[in-house]
């Protein structure tokens, strides 16, 4: 007997893979979806509940439908996108210096002698002048 | 406003070319800045070299820090309402101007 295709694993792994390199060339384009990867992770939700409904009917009703082999495959291939996502977004993004060696809020503000991308000098004081606030933004740059 | 990063002023302004930034990016390739507000992020790049992490001061008229921002993941960037609700807040508390 001829039995069926088991789409649902396959549909499982694409939206895990969506899931995993969705975020930095879409949703991290959205503030709302960028500062905690929701949209990411129910992707990957989506997909876990695709592969197990594929796998279980793989095994409970192998009779009608492929995918046994196909189902693990997929399904462990998965779990390791997943497990990549979480370790960068969980462990790896957060790897940062403590900010208890950050200036604070009343400390005074070192002046900087630094050069702007047009080459010429830039003093905080001279940034200062005027009488103006300033906000300095730190980056990480691009190297 | 201003931005602070390691880059090379080549590179600010190949940045500032490509995505349309109009607020200056300045150049602290030695990180000395960076170091002297407490933000440098050892062996941060992914050559080891030492950068800034994401952060963001309010410097007051008189040169005052008032208001700080240091988000805990690399993921979050800051919000122009965040910055914007702090520099009212800033305005509230005092007074007026702000250079961009």
């Amino acid at each position: 007997m001829l039995r069926n295709w088991n789409w649902l694993v396959w549909s499982g792994f694409a939206a895990a893979l969506l899931a995993a390199f969705s975020y930095i060339p879409f949703f991290s384009r959205f503030p709302a979806t960028r500062d905690f990867p929701w949209a990411n992770l129910l992707l990957f939700l989506a997909a876990g509940c695709m592969l197990g409904i594929g796998v279980y009917r793989a095994f409970a009703h192998s009779s009608r439908y492929r995918g046994k082999i196909s189902g693990i495959i997929l399904s462990v291939l998965s779990l390791v996108l997943c497990g990549l996502f979480c370790f960068g977004v969980f462990f790896a993004a957060r790897d940062l210096p403590s900010a208890k060696s950050a200036l604070r809020v009343g400390q005074q503000a070192p002046d900087f002698l630094l050069t702007g991308s047009d080459g010429n000098p830039v003093t905080l004081s001279g940034l200062r002048q005027g009488r103006r606030a300033v906000l300095l933004i730190f980056y990480r740059g691009y190297w | 406003m201003v931005a602070i990063s390691v880059d090379s002023p080549e590179e600010s302004r190949r940045l500032c070319q490509s995505r349309g930034y109009t607020f200056r990016l300045l150049s602290d390739p030695r990180a000395d800045t960076i170091r002297a507000y407490g933000v440098i992020h050892e062996h941060g790049s992914e050559e080891g070299r030492d950068i800034a992490r994401p952060a963001e001061f309010l410097v007051d008229q008189t040169g005052t820090i008032r208001w700080v921002n240091l988000a805990g993941t690399l993921l979050a960037r800051l919000r122009p309402e965040t910055a914007l609700r702090a520099i009212d807040g800033m305005a509230h508390a005092n007074a007026r101007g702000f250079v961009r």
